[in-house]
């Protein structure tokens, strides 16, 4: 039995602030899970919690069975990849530099990567796309190629599980489209569990199987995209007026922001 | 095909193999032509022949060879070596371009120590020097305990520690400076621009296994390295033990760094452009940059040596004089030509 990534009552502040408040729940293979919420609600602190980059002040996040806080860092790198939402390279590292680099956890002490090692890069780069840009510099590319290539680097670390910052928030529509197929299609094909961040609430609903809605640090409300979003969710926690009907193509939620002017028509 | 091109793209030990065999050949030669340098004139023939075995010198000519200027050039080697590896490594650590090994207060520590021992009248072989390397040590200890918080050592706290305590004890030094008036002020200031005319054997047959240890242990490091630069938190993200790898280096760079400016004196400049001359040549990759910084720190400060000990023969100049006046016109040159291969943000 996959027992997957699991919070189990997770309580995190920061000083005397409110962070996070009794947060549980699983994120299972093969699923791929949105997670929303307001700017300051909490939510890349979640992800770092779910990585183990920071210590929780009370609960418990279980790896595969395991305490996060009792594994290595390369035990955890192996299990769980991160594509965060600002990556900055100081050098002209080329694209297979960066790539490459996902495969850190995986070696020993020999610093240098071997035959398999390019194999598993070059398939990463097929699947996102970015196998013309590998002898570019890291520098040179645009926001949607960069970000393509850092989900490469994240599926060059052969993990599990793979939690994503706000991967779509610097694109146009037709590349936050293409990352959510190919988000979509590697929890499918690679039986990967996926955990994305996202403020594109409508697009999120479309290609996700639940969603996280996340407030003051804590689970709003966690379940299908139609019980998640809708009109009275979004519109309490956000504190902005929306009207969610049904996408007429897919049957998913959709949200429309209303105007001040619109939302007194409506209603 | 595809696959070939990629494999030349990639860092492979062959490659760093044989760039860092070629820097070994360009040393080898800045060492013999150094060696045939000085007041006494020594051909090049003589000294390949001598090398060789197949040629005798005289007496007088062996003793120069041997007993002046060939443990000061090796010194002068291992310094330049040493001095760059913690370039090189603080520059990816602290992720700041400005970075070289005494940006922590090694320098100033290191001249406390060497300045009360030249006011009490220590030997230069070994009374200054340890000294030196005691205070250069506690002044390590001390910045890292500042700035070290919950075990954590973050970069710019400890850059900032850095520079006030190197203020702090600046003035110290300068208080020292203003009160002594006879020779034992030439003793200081030649101290403080770096001088190898002391240079004996004995102390390339302490500094040597430490740096040979610690360059070892740090080339382990280098993918890590890469992986820092990137930050710390994309580096735990993908794996590395960060806050291992910072303490080992920070305390393993800092130890061989007290130990050879304890008797080379403040060198300045070599562990600031040869890093980046070399990011220049050769790329950002830690697994190359390494060993072409080292060895590059090596070759540019024998050179260098050789300057300040000939160019105003039979006097010399403190060889961190040679490095400032040559290094920061070249590299001028180069930053503007090249780019600094940094990017802020």
């Amino acid at each position: 039995m996959d027992a997957g990534l699991i919070l189990k009552a997770i309580s995190f502040s920061y000083g005397n602030h409110w962070g996070l408040d009794e947060i549980s729940f699983r994120l299972k293979r093969g699923e791929l899970m949105g997670m929303i919420g307001p700017n300051g609600s909490g939510k890349s602190t979640l992800l770092r919690i779910m990585d183990g980059l920071i210590r929780m002040d009370k609960g418990e996040v279980l790896l595969l069975n395991r305490p996060i806080s009792s594994c290595r860092r390369h035990e955890v790198a192996r299990l769980i990849a991160m594509v965060p939402q600002e990556t900055t390279f100081r050098f002209a590292f080329s694209v297979l530099d960066v790539v490459l680099m996902g495969r850190f956890a995986h070696m020993g002490l020999f610093p240098f990567e071997g035959k398999e090692d390019l194999e598993i890069a070059r398939e990463s780069m097929r699947l996102t796309g970015t196998l013309d840009l590998e002898r570019r510099s890291i520098h040179e590319l645009s926001g949607g190629e960069k970000q393509r290539v850092l989900i490469a680097r994240a599926l060059t670390q052969k993990a599990q599980f793979i939690l994503l910052d706000e991967p779509t928030s610097q694109l146009d529509i037709r590349h936050k489209v293409e990352i959510f197929e190919l988000i979509s299609s590697l929890t499918r094909t690679q039986g990967l569990g996926v955990m994305v961040v996202s403020h594109d609430i409508s697009l999120a609903a479309q290609y996700c199987h639940r969603m996280l809605l996340l407030n003051e640090g804590r689970i709003y409300r966690i379940g299908s995209p139609d019980e998640v979003v809708t009109t009275d969710t979004i519109s309490e926690v956000y504190h902005c007026p929306v009207l969610v009907d049904k996408n007429p193509l897919t049957q998913t939620p959709r949200v429309t922001v209303l105007s001040k002017g619109a939302g007194a028509g409506i209603s | 095909m595809a696959l070939r091109g990629m494999r030349d793209r990639v860092i492979s030990p062959m490659r760093v193999l044989s760039i860092g065999i070629i820097l070994s050949m360009v040393l080898v030669v800045v060492v013999l032509t150094s060696l045939s340098m000085g007041p006494a004139k020594v051909s090049m023939g003589t000294i390949l022949g001598w090398c060789a075995g197949t040629r005798s010198v005289d007496q007088t000519t062996s003793m120069i060879l041997m007993k002046i200027r060939l443990p000061r050039i090796l010194l002068a080697a291992l310094v330049g070596f040493t001095l760059s590896l913690g370039g090189v490594v603080f520059q990816a650590l602290l992720r700041n371009p400005l970075a070289e090994p005494f940006i922590l207060g090694i320098s100033s520590g290191a001249a406390i120590g060497a300045i009360a021992g030249i006011l009490v009248g220590l030997g230069f072989t070994m009374g200054v020097p340890l000294l030196a390397f005691i205070s250069a040590l506690a002044t390590i200890l001390l910045v890292m305990g500042i700035s070290s918080r919950h075990g954590g050592l973050e970069s710019s706290t400890l850059l900032l520690t850095g520079v006030i305590v190197n203020a702090f004890f600046t003035a110290i030094i300068m208080f020292f400076i203003a009160t002594v008036s006879d020779s034992r002020l030439h003793s200081m200031l030649f101290w403080l621009y770096g001088d190898l005319s002391q240079s004996k054997y004995i102390q390339l047959s302490i500094c040597l296994p430490l740096v040979l240890i610690v360059s070892g242990i740090i080339y382990l490091f280098s993918r890590h390295l890469n992986l820092l630069v990137g930050g710390d938190e994309a580096a735990l993200q993908m794996g590395v033990e960060v806050e291992i790898v910072k303490w080992v280096s920070f305390i393993g760079i800092s130890l061989i760094t007290g130990v050879v400016v304890s008797f080379s004196g403040i060198i300045g400049f070599v562990g600031l452009i040869v890093p980046h001359l070399m990011r220049m040549i050769f790329g950002p990759d830690h697994r190359l940059l390494i060993p072409a910084s080292a060895l590059g720190g090596a070759i540019f400060l024998v050179a260098a040596d050789t300057v300040a000990r000939t160019i105003i023969s039979p006097s010399e100049l403190p060889v961190g004089v040679i490095t400032a006046f040559l290094g920061a016109p070249f590299f001028i040159y180069l930053l503007r030509k090249r780019g600094s291969q940094w990017t802020q943000g």
